[in-house]
């Protein structure tokens, strides 16, 4: 598959603090990445860098193929950063303009971008007007002007009410849908959950994990049970080598599996020991769980 | 180079406040000018016209307009440390960069500006002096008229410098106010080394040194005129006589002094973390 962004050995120093360490990872065409860390784990800083507003201390990277200079390669991507930084004195349109002059697009763009994120009636008003969900969403449109190969958001619903954060989602679902490379730095698990595949995980500037979401953490899931004879139940998995290990929390409860197991060969298994369950369902841990079982480890 | 032109013409033309302090920049020098220009009757006590001293004669009011419209340079040079300040209290030049332009190319595009800016102020004062000229002088030969207009050449570098001092101190120290008093204690540290020079060893030494500092060098391209205007109404007076041409090495000195400061913006820019 083409990459998109290939990172070696990068690291950057301020002063005593090392914000990156040493990192390497890959983003491939087509694929939407998470980058996840607490706050301060160097996210911001390791796309700060790509993005041609921090300098490295060392390491490469390179985007596309590598032949060209980073602000060219950059005309092809779009991104925003932390907060959406515009001309507070000029309207919605002008500001979109100025964005289109730099990276050379057409104006006509204007228009289409501004009704993807749903501001067409708002375009000739001015940036100080805007709420913070509607910067935000202005932000989206300037990143898409240029119909970009990858999308870079940092933290994108910071700051916004719950209809902002499920306005941007959508945006972002919507784009993600259409085959648009995304790369999503949060500090929000549901929020990367929701939208990546892969994800690059973040630890004071060292990177932890870096693969797909569902394969972070070698482990099969999990059943959460409910059954009349809730005794006979939990004396049968106890005996059974697939789970190792029982939960009971107000009468549900959760058994984690060893081996891979159907949950239909599980319930025909229980059937035919003569207990019939009122309530089965397989889950594997949220990334939160698994997240922090990540962090944990190291 | 017409890209980045047009770039910020949008973000300066669009803001209300550098609007309207380009808009004084310009017309405040002409207002002056017109104003000197015509006959004023002070309530019938005496009329004052200036054209009558003869300063609105070729080839001296090249060097008479073009020394006080140079004092009015501060108005734009609010506008060009505003210009870099609110880039960064608006964080737009990590947007502008994070958008595909280079630093190379955010500092060019405001010093294309600049270059833009003392261009059309140049040429604006050129006008205006030929036609007052050709209005009062005695003297309308085309060799008496373009005599000495180095003057305007040296406006106009006089210009471009000046603005490359500003642009260089917003990108330091990111803020307007500061650039401005910046400039004011540049102003005052020039004196202190002419003073510390004059003490160890002599005014003459001390001068010739300060010649070329930024600002002095600057101040240098024009000498005022006012010594020249007595020269030509008391030609005995020996006395009087100085150096007032514009030279050569004076230009030659700020364009070295605004490269530097172009260069030096540029790398203040590419080694700083935004």
């Amino acid at each position: 598959m083409e990459s998109i962004l290939t990172i070696n050995n990068l690291t950057k120093k301020f002063g005593y603090l090392t914000a990156v360490k040493d990192l390497s990872f890959t983003i491939k065409k087509g694929n939407v990445y998470g980058i996840l860390g607490p706050n301060g784990s160097g996210k911001s800083t390791t796309l700060g860098i790509v993005l041609n507003v921090v300098n490295k201390t060392q390491g490469d990277f390179k985007w596309f193929d590598g032949t060209v200079s980073t602000h060219d390669a950059l005309k092809k991507v779009g991104a925003i950063i932390e907060r959406p930084n515009f001309y507070p004195y000029m309207t919605a349109a002008q500001n979109l303009k100025l964005v289109c002059k730099i990276k050379g697009v057409d104006y006509s763009k204007i228009e289409e971008k501004l009704a993807v994120v749903g501001l067409e009636d708002r375009k000739d008003h001015k940036f100080n007007t805007y709420s913070l969900g509607m910067k935000q969403r202005l932000a989206i449109a300037s990143a898409l002007l240029n119909d970009p190969e990858i999308l870079i958001l940092d933290e994108p619903t910071n700051g916004l009410d719950p209809q902002g954060i499920h306005q941007i989602r959508k945006i972002i679902q919507d784009i993600a849908a259409k085959g648009t490379t995304i790369l999503l730095a949060s500090h929000l698990l549901d929020e990367v959950e929701k939208v990546c595949s892969h994800v690059v995980v973040l630890r004071k500037g060292e990177k932890l994990y870096s693969g797909r979401v569902d394969e972070m953490i070698s482990s099969h899931g999990f059943f959460e049970l409910k059954a009349e004879k809730q005794e006979d139940l939990i004396k049968l998995l106890e005996s059974n080598t697939t789970f190792k290990n029982i939960k009971v929390e107000n009468g549900l409860i959760t058994a984690f599996l060893n081996a891979p197991m159907d949950a239909t060969d599980f319930n025909k298994l229980m059937f035919e020991k003569g207990i019939v369950l009122s309530h089965l369902v397989k889950r594997k841990e949220s990334l939160e769980e698994q997240f922090l079982q990540l962090t944990d480890n190291n | 180079m017409l890209r980045l032109l047009n770039l910020e013409l949008q973000k300066l033309l669009l803001n209300r406040a550098s609007k309207v302090l380009i808009f004084i920049s310009f017309i405040l020098p002409f207002t002056v000018l017109i104003l000197s220009s015509i006959k004023i009757n002070f309530f019938g006590f005496f009329t004052l016209e200036l054209g009558e001293l003869g300063i609105f004669n070729f080839p001296i009011i090249w060097h008479i307009t073009t020394f006080f419209a140079a004092q009015f340079k501060f108005f734009f040079a609010i506008v060009v440390v505003s210009m870099i300040g609110n880039e960064y209290s608006n964080k737009t030049i990590k947007q502008n960069l994070i958008d595909g332009l280079s630093k190379k190319e955010f500092i060019l595009s405001k010093f294309y500006t600049i270059v833009f800016f003392s261009l059309v102020a140049t040429i604006l004062i050129a006008v205006a002096s030929f036609c007052i000229g050709m209005y009062y002088s005695s003297y309308t030969e085309a060799s008496i008229i373009f005599r000495e207009t180095n003057f305007l050449i040296a406006y106009f570098v006089k210009l471009v410098g000046f603005f490359t001092l500003c642009l260089f101190f917003g990108m330091l120290v990111k803020r307007s106010a500061f650039a401005l008093a910046f400039l004011f204690v540049l102003y005052i540290f020039e004196y202190i080394i002419l003073g510390l020079i004059t003490w160890q060893a002599n005014f003459e030494l001390a001068e010739k040194i300060q010649n070329f500092f930024p600002l002095k060098s600057m101040y240098k391209l024009i000498d005022q005129p006012f010594q020249r205007i007595m020269m030509t109404k008391f030609p005995d007076k020996m006395d009087l006589t100085y150096d007032y041409a514009v030279h050569w090495y004076e230009i030659v000195i700020v364009l070295c002094w605004t490269a530097i400061f172009l260069f030096l913006s540029y790398r203040i820019l590419k080694n700083r973390d935004l």
